[in-house]
């Protein structure tokens, strides 16, 4: 029997039941295993990417240690950001204090790696120590002549969250220190991408074929040059608005830079990146070549999911991701492969969130906030879901209740943003749900012995032709120019009008 | 003899080691129905949960404090029981093991004392069995924390009373293969082992039927009680502190006699591990072991011409770091770094120790890092590395093969299941150390022969 503890009880809601009230943005709870970190992940994972500059941890050696080339974000050319470095601090320097330590090593790092920057996380220690990081920061830089700047990332100020804030405290201070000329009035930041096996170049390539200049990327492939040139963008195209909408709030206040929040993730959503963005520019010149864009990944895509949307239909499926924004897009890519979410969570989510989630998902859905794997097991099996899509602590969950996994988080090394990505997506799913190893597992065993109620539901939603009402009437809402017309049975999306093709 | 240390850099560079707190949680793993809480911040736990279940593949619970601004300001002795209470609600644990971290001990948190505090006071339900570690991240290593929590946990449970028939063995930081191995020697010997910790269960299990709050598995807190009361220890570890391992403490106080070994690596330090249970057992060690060192010892001779002479660097926990150099050197290879993130003080010495020859030919070094290590393996003209999967990018770089061995093993599946110890595991490991030779030559080849 699962025994929700009394404090985190606010924290979990299953839509269609009860007003919705769900509490969310708390610390967590003392001796409840959140699946959460603290404010150094949250900062550390934000500026992670940026290739060329100094990462140096200021603390003792585990959190530079836990952290070191443990995600995908890969870089066109230097790669400083997958060292791992660290002041590690000894008794006698949390004694005496770490200045001087954090200052020779500064001096050290710069010289021998030629940095563009230098970013200092503070950990838990520092700030009781009585380290003033600040003023090391400012000296090393007017010694070395780059921006060496102090992350203010004490793990228990807060969570995951805060730290996302002070990584973009810090951002902010490069930001504007660039020149901006030449930079064309079409023109975009790409915040909150960060190049997990190369999706930033993937989204960056998508928005140049329409005639769209891309500033900085950020933090995905980032460089400080970049960076600073970033307040010459005409457009903020924020993902992961968890993350960046920070960063993008405070250019929106100084700079006058409006804010496009968007999703990678999923053929409708990726489509609105796009659309919305040619909107932005008002140019429809841009809006024709991110139509016949779309049509052309879209044509060759939809063929390639029909395989694994008919072995999925009807499958369930439980989310737990970090920022919410990213479960949005799960929901629906799940969707588009005729997949049901019902277990559905993030760690940072906020009450608008966790509204929109609600809507989103079916009735008798579970949303979760800032769970904990009691909670996730116990719901997982609830729900009978066939598949969980979560990070490296939700996958031996999965595997020990003999579920499915789909790895969504920042270590994964497979590109599930953009068209391409949602074809990996499918495939990845599929190879997961579909394999036959789940048929030796004790679990699943006596599952198979009693025949699941949610079988005859998938079976009734294929008989419609690719055909998931809920995906047509969304590509095809009004302000959106994408259709979805049936296409050898299962439905391609189309640019609308299409002026040069016509629907099958 | 002195360990030669690196100093060039001040900051770490790609650490090779990671912080206590781990070790602590990866011992208490290994204790039936515990759970860890770590006291300090939530990042403490969540990392070092990724990190080992990233290698074990296995559920890895680590509750926390979740230490808050004010909490930092004022204190975490209300967070802690807080945590307490939780955790007892959630979990229903026999065992709490409570470690503290670099934030707890830099306010000076007296979190022995807020304990005994607990103790005193009315719990519904009671409290289980608890033991409490100092293990503050900018003090040793995990495989300090590791070694101080096997004492803790002993130092907490153990009780005296009239001798009884098992013996006690705290092996060190090994895999789960490992510890399933070492109870089935024992059990050939007809002697029931205590193990602390034991965690071949915890983090080696089968898939489930349903979930499991805690993984089955552990050594349960009678026999950690017991412990007391074998008739003898046995401890590997060439370069833990002897005088405040478990092993002492038993010694000490209830008269338990110790053996204290290396790690039983290759041939000769697995020939004393089992001359040592001999003389405890009072039996020759049993025909099944005697002809799987003689196969090895065949296989020795069988490939020694692929080996002799080569030259690898080794590096990782230091009491693992000296049991390979041993192997290495019985095969006539020359472990010509061998290199740790800690710093005991005893590297160079421990290997030097059991291999006299190797003499100055065996760089030892301590407190190093892994851009360090690649620096100095220039012009060290190494065949190959052995060790975690951390270091792979500089394997790669150098184009040789890595043979993975101990913690972690990030990067391919069937860590835990690596046998490292006696004939059995020395077995494993020199038919990878030998077929990575033997693959890199033929890979490099032009002609590609089939056979050898």
């Amino acid at each position: 029997m699962l025994e929700i503890l009394d404090s985190r009880k606010a924290q979990i809601h299953r839509t269609g039941a009860a007003p919705f009230d769900m509490q969310c943005e708390k610390q967590s709870l003392a001796g409840s295993v959140s699946q959460r970190a603290c404010v150094f992940c949250g900062s550390r994972v934000v500026l992670y990417p940026i290739a060329d500059a100094v990462h140096l941890v200021h603390g003792p050696v585990g959190c530079a240690a836990y952290t070191w080339d443990i995600r995908g974000a890969l870089s066109s050319g230097p790669e400083l950001h997958r060292m791992s470095f660290t002041t590690d601090l000894g008794e006698k320097d949390v004694i005496f204090g770490g200045e001087k330590k954090l200052y020779r090593a500064l001096l050290e790092l710069i010289d021998a790696y030629k940095p563009k920057a230098a970013f200092v996380y503070s950990t838990c220690i520092v700030g009781i120590i009585g380290d003033d990081v600040n003023a090391i920061c400012k000296r090393v830089s007017a010694e070395r002549g780059i921006p060496v700047l102090q992350v203010e990332s004490e793990g228990f100020k807060g969570s995951k969250k805060d730290g996302y804030r002070a990584a973009c405290e810090t951002l902010f201070k490069i930001v504007g220190t660039g020149p901006t000329e030449g930079i064309s009035p079409r023109s975009i930041n790409i915040l909150g991408d960060f190049n997990l096996a190369g999706e930033t170049w993937m989204i960056r390539k998508y928005y140049e074929r329409m005639g769209v200049e891309v500033v900085a990327t950020i933090t995905g492939d980032g460089r400080i040059d970049a960076i600073r040139r970033a307040h010459g963008a005409a457009l903020n195209v924020v993902q992961c608005s968890g993350s960046m909408i920070h960063l993008a709030k405070m250019m929106e206040e100084r700079y006058g830079i409006p804010t496009l929040r968007v999703s990678y993730f999923g053929v409708e959503d990726m489509s609105r990146s796009l659309y919305e963005v040619a909107e932005h520019f008002q140019d429809a010149a841009m809006l024709d070549l991110a139509r016949k864009m779309v049509a052309e990944e879209v044509t060759t895509l939809l063929p390639e999911l029909r395989r694994y949307r008919e072995a999925l239909q009807g499958k369930r499926a439980a989310i737990y991701t970090g920022g919410a924004f990213k479960a949005f897009s799960l929901v629906r890519s799940l969707r588009t492969l005729g997949m049901k979410t019902v277990v559905a969570g993030s760690q940072t989510g906020n009450r608008d969130d966790y509204q929109l989630l609600r809507e989103l998902c079916d009735e008798g859905t579970i949303l979760v906030d800032d769970t904990n794997p009691i909670e996730l097991s116990k719901f997982v099996e609830e729900q009978r879901v066939d598949l969980i899509i979560g990070g490296v602590k939700e996958r031996p969950i999965a595997y020990k209740l003999g579920i499915g996994f789909c790895d969504h988080n920042h270590e994964r090394k497979e590109a599930l943003a953009g068209f391409e990505g949602m074809l990996n997506f499918a495939r990845e799913v599929y190879s997961s749900v579909m394999s036959p190893v789940w048929k030796l597992v004790p679990r699943r065993q006596r599952a198979i012995a009693v025949p699941s109620p949610q079988v005859g539901e998938g079976r009734d939603q294929g008989k419609e032709p690719f055909a998931d009402r809920q995906l047509a009437d969304q590509l095809s809402a009004p302000g959106h120019h994408v259709v979805v017309v049936p296409h050898e049975g299962i439905g391609a999306t189309e640019c609308e009008p299409p002026s040069t093709m016509q629907p099958n | 003899m002195a360990t030669d240390t690196i100093t060039s850099f001040t900051a770490t560079r790609n650490a090779c080691k990671v912080c206590a707190p781990l070790g602590a949680c990866l011992a208490f793993q290994g204790v039936e129905g515990a759970i860890s809480l770590l006291h300090g911040s939530q990042g403490c736990s969540t990392y070092i949960r990724r990190y080992m279940i990233s290698h074990f593949k296995e559920p890895v619970d680590i509750a926390s404090s979740s230490f808050s601004e004010s909490t930092a300001i004022f204190g975490g002795k209300e967070n802690l029981r807080l945590a307490l209470a939780n955790v007892m609600r959630q979990y229903q644990p026999a065992f709490i093991g409570i470690a503290t971290t670099c934030l707890a001990e830099t306010i000076g948190e007296d979190v022995a004392g807020f304990i005994r505090d607990f103790r005193k006071e009315n719990w519904d339900p009671p409290l289980p069995a608890l033991a409490m570690v100092s293990t503050p991240s900018y003090s040793g290593t995990h495989a300090e924390g590791f070694h101080a929590t096997v004492r803790a946990i002993v130092d907490s449970l153990a009780e005296g009373g009239p001798r009884q028939e098992t013996i006690n063995l705290m092996p060190g930081i090994i895999s789960p293969a490992d510890f399933r191995y070492l109870k089935e020697i024992c059990a050939d010997f007809g002697v029931r082992p205590i193990l602390v910790p034991d965690y071949s269960d915890t983090l080696d299990g089968p898939a489930w039927q349903e979930y499991h709050r805690i993984p089955p598995g552990g050594t349960p807190l009678d026999e950690i009680r017991a412990t007391g009361r074998s008739l003898a220890t046995i401890e590997f570890g060439a370069t833990c502190n002897r005088q405040t391992s478990a092993g002492a403490l038993l010694e000490s106080r209830f008269g338990v006699p110790r053996h204290a070994l290396g790690m039983p690596i290759g041939v000769c330090a697995t020939d004393r591990f089992f001359e040592t249970l001999e003389a405890i057992t009072g039996r020759r060690t049993p025909e099944k072991h005697q002809a799987e060192r003689g196969r090895l010892i065949d296989c020795f001779v069988d490939a020694h011409k692929y080996v002799f002479d080569k030259r690898a660097i080794v590096y990782g926990e230091q009491d693992l770091v000296v049991g390979l150099a041993g192997l290495l050197a019985e095969v006539g290879m020359l472990p010509v770094m061998c290199a740790s993130g800690a710093s005991t003080g005893r590297l160079r010495d421990a290997i030097l120790e059991d291999n006299p020859d190797l003499g100055s030919r065996v760089t030892a070094l301590e407190a190093v890092d892994f851009a360090g290590i690649e620096e100095r393996a220039v012009g060290m003209r190494p065949d190959l590395v052995i060790g975690s999967s951390k270091g792979y990018p500089l394997a790669r770089r150098a184009g040789i093969p890595l043979i993975r061995v101990g913690f972690p093993i990030h990067d391919r599946i069937g860590g835990p299941r690596v046998v490292h110890l006696g004939y059995r595991g020395a077995q494993q490991l020199f038919d990878r150390i030998a077929n990575g030779l033997i693959e890199s030559q033929q890979e490099a080849s032009k002609v590609g022969y089939a056979y050898m």
